[in-house]
């Protein structure tokens, strides 16, 4: 196995792009990868999506994004794994170079979902879940998820309010993002009086429906190491683990289904691959799809005992300065969630964090972090480490 | 949804059949092909009662699509008696939400809008129970 590392990064702003076409977005941030890596080509494309054919009625994704960003005739391939596309397109880019396939590979990770009103939208994620047992009976995924966060209030015995946090400190984050979706800090009074989309989770404790893409050039260490001086980056980064787990796609299926396991299991390969700890951990991006999603993460990680999490939060402990700070350049919740691309833009806020190029989002001295992407409600889980050489 | 989808699944949504492992007795709602408990093959039917208790619930405003005819509508993970987890709505009740470990009860209902080759997808829901058994 081959170390990896980080030649170039590249993302578009996330937001509504009424006027930019799948391809249009998946080739600007591609193309800003590509020129920040000084190169022209790559040996191979992998493109994480969720769900182009159902949002834009486009299959064969990857070679449209190959074409469209000048990239003919490299290989090229879609990587799916519901919102968790974009964290495991990485690890098919790491696995690439890893194992010797490849000498240069790009990731894009990019969804467009406002081609879609918000029905075709919501029947289009609810396809990460169970089609014939979940979704076909209107189950859709932020209900699945509302099960989770009713379910755990009852059994912690607190108020929504409880999740409040979570928000807040994603939007203060977000705030200091120019990429982020949205950029207005909330208080926890605006998240107690946010309206129920499907209760208890209301629209604040919800990451919202956009667009955008996010792109990496990956390479084997030692090349970026000598390439150090020939570019902007004023650090190299490698990719110090990546790991995948899966758990049953039914919610109901699962032993305990506030048990996130795909989310330990992954984290404890990528920290054991790693050879560190959890507290040895600068900051961890986690999947807040729903704030109940970072709760359930935060625990199955082991940065929170059960049903510790919330009170962590109300500590402090995870906003910009805690001892464990999240979401640092806005999360899902307040950068914005397109979904496939989601996994993506994490890896790239934490190379951005790890050449201290994070701004005023800036975690003071991040040298090791950790990124996760989940797919469906805790079905599917990638973890990557990545650490400042 | 389209009539081969549904033909093949019209025995869980119409009688709650699932599977039973012969080699541990697992029960599985839905059912499945090979045991998830302890991987044998070869699973026979097993037909619910449809009696369960509420797990969890939510209320969904936002349908999908497939759904708005029916929203806003409950839907929950009920723990059935024979001890499978499963998704369904909820049917016959009000906007305030039902506490955890209610008695509930299978029915069959319409679980989809009437999609362009009008089939309409009929399928289990379940309500609070009736009647209790009398001891």
């Amino acid at each position: 196995m081959r170390e990896v590392g980080v030649l170039g990064i590249g993302q578009t702003p996330v937001g509504e792009h009424w006027g930019r076409s799948i391809r249009d977005l998946a080739a600007a941030a591609a193309r800003a990868a590509l020129d920040e890596a000084g190169m022209a080509r790559v040996d191979a494309i992998y493109v994480g999506n969720m769900a182009s054919g159902l949002l834009c009625g486009q299959e064969n994704l990857a070679t449209l994004v190959a074409d469209a960003a000048g990239l003919l005739p490299a290989e090229a391939v879609k990587i799916e794994a519901a919102c968790a596309s974009g964290g495991a397109a990485i690890r098919a880019g790491y696995q690439a170079i890893a194992g010797g396939s490849h000498e240069r590979v790009l990731v894009v990770g990019v969804e467009k979902m406002t081609d879609r009103v918000t029905d075709g939208v919501t029947a289009a994620l609810a396809t990460a879940a169970d089609a014939d047992f979940e979704a076909a009976h209107g189950a859709s995924f932020v209900a699945l998820n509302a099960i989770l966060m009713r379910r755990y209030l009852d059994e912690r015995r607190v108020g929504r309010e409880a999740f409040a946090p979570f928000a807040v400190l994603a939007h203060a984050n977000a705030a200091k993002n120019p990429n982020a979706f949205y950029r207005q800090a909330i208080s926890a009074a605006e998240f107690a009086a946010s309206p129920a989309v499907a209760e208890p989770i209301s629209v604040l404790d919800s990451a919202g429906i956009c667009d955008g893409a996010a792109a990496v050039v990956l390479a084997p260490l030692d090349v970026c190491r000598g390439r150090g001086s020939e570019t902007r980056r004023p650090l190299g980064v490698r990719i110090a683990a990546s790991a995948s787990a899966t758990d049953t796609v039914a919610l109901g299926a699962r032993r305990d289904p506030l048990v996130w396991e795909s989310v330990a299991a992954s984290a404890r390969k990528a920290l054991q691959q790693a050879g560190v700890g959890l507290k040895d951990l600068d900051f961890y991006e986690p999947h807040d799809a729903f704030t109940i999603v970072t709760a359930l993460s935060l625990e199955a990680c082991g940065f929170a005992d059960r049903f510790a999490a919330v009170d962590l939060a109300k500590e402090g402990r995870f906003a910009a300065g805690g001892d464990l700070p999240i979401c640092t350049l806005g999360g899902l919740k307040g950068r914005g969630h397109p979904v496939g691309a989601s996994g993506t833009y994490q890896f790239v806020e934490a190379v951005l964090q790890l050449r201290g190029a994070a701004g005023e989002a800036q975690v003071p001295g991040a040298r090791l972090g950790m990124t996760q992407s989940v797919g469906g409600s805790g079905s599917v889980a990638l973890t990557h480490i990545l650490e400042a050489v | 949804m389209e009539l081969p989808r549904f033909h093949r699944l019209r025995r869980s949504y119409y009688r709650l059949e699932g599977t039973r492992c012969p080699g541990c007795d697992e029960r599985h709602f839905p059912p499945r092909s090979v045991c998830s408990r302890c991987g044998l093959s070869g699973l026979e039917p097993q037909r619910f009662s449809g009696r369960a208790t509420l797990y969890a619930a939510t209320r969904v405003t936002q349908a999908p699509r497939g759904h708005a005819s029916l929203a806003p509508y409950a839907v929950a993970l009920v723990r059935l008696e024979e001890g499978p987890l499963v998704a369904a709505q909820l049917t016959d009740v009000g906007e305030e939400p039902l506490p955890a470990g209610t008695p509930l009860e299978m029915v069959t209902r319409k679980v989809r809008d009437a999609e362009e080759h009008g089939l309409i997808v009929y399928g289990y829901k379940f309500r609070p129970r009736l009647e209790e058994e009398r001891p």
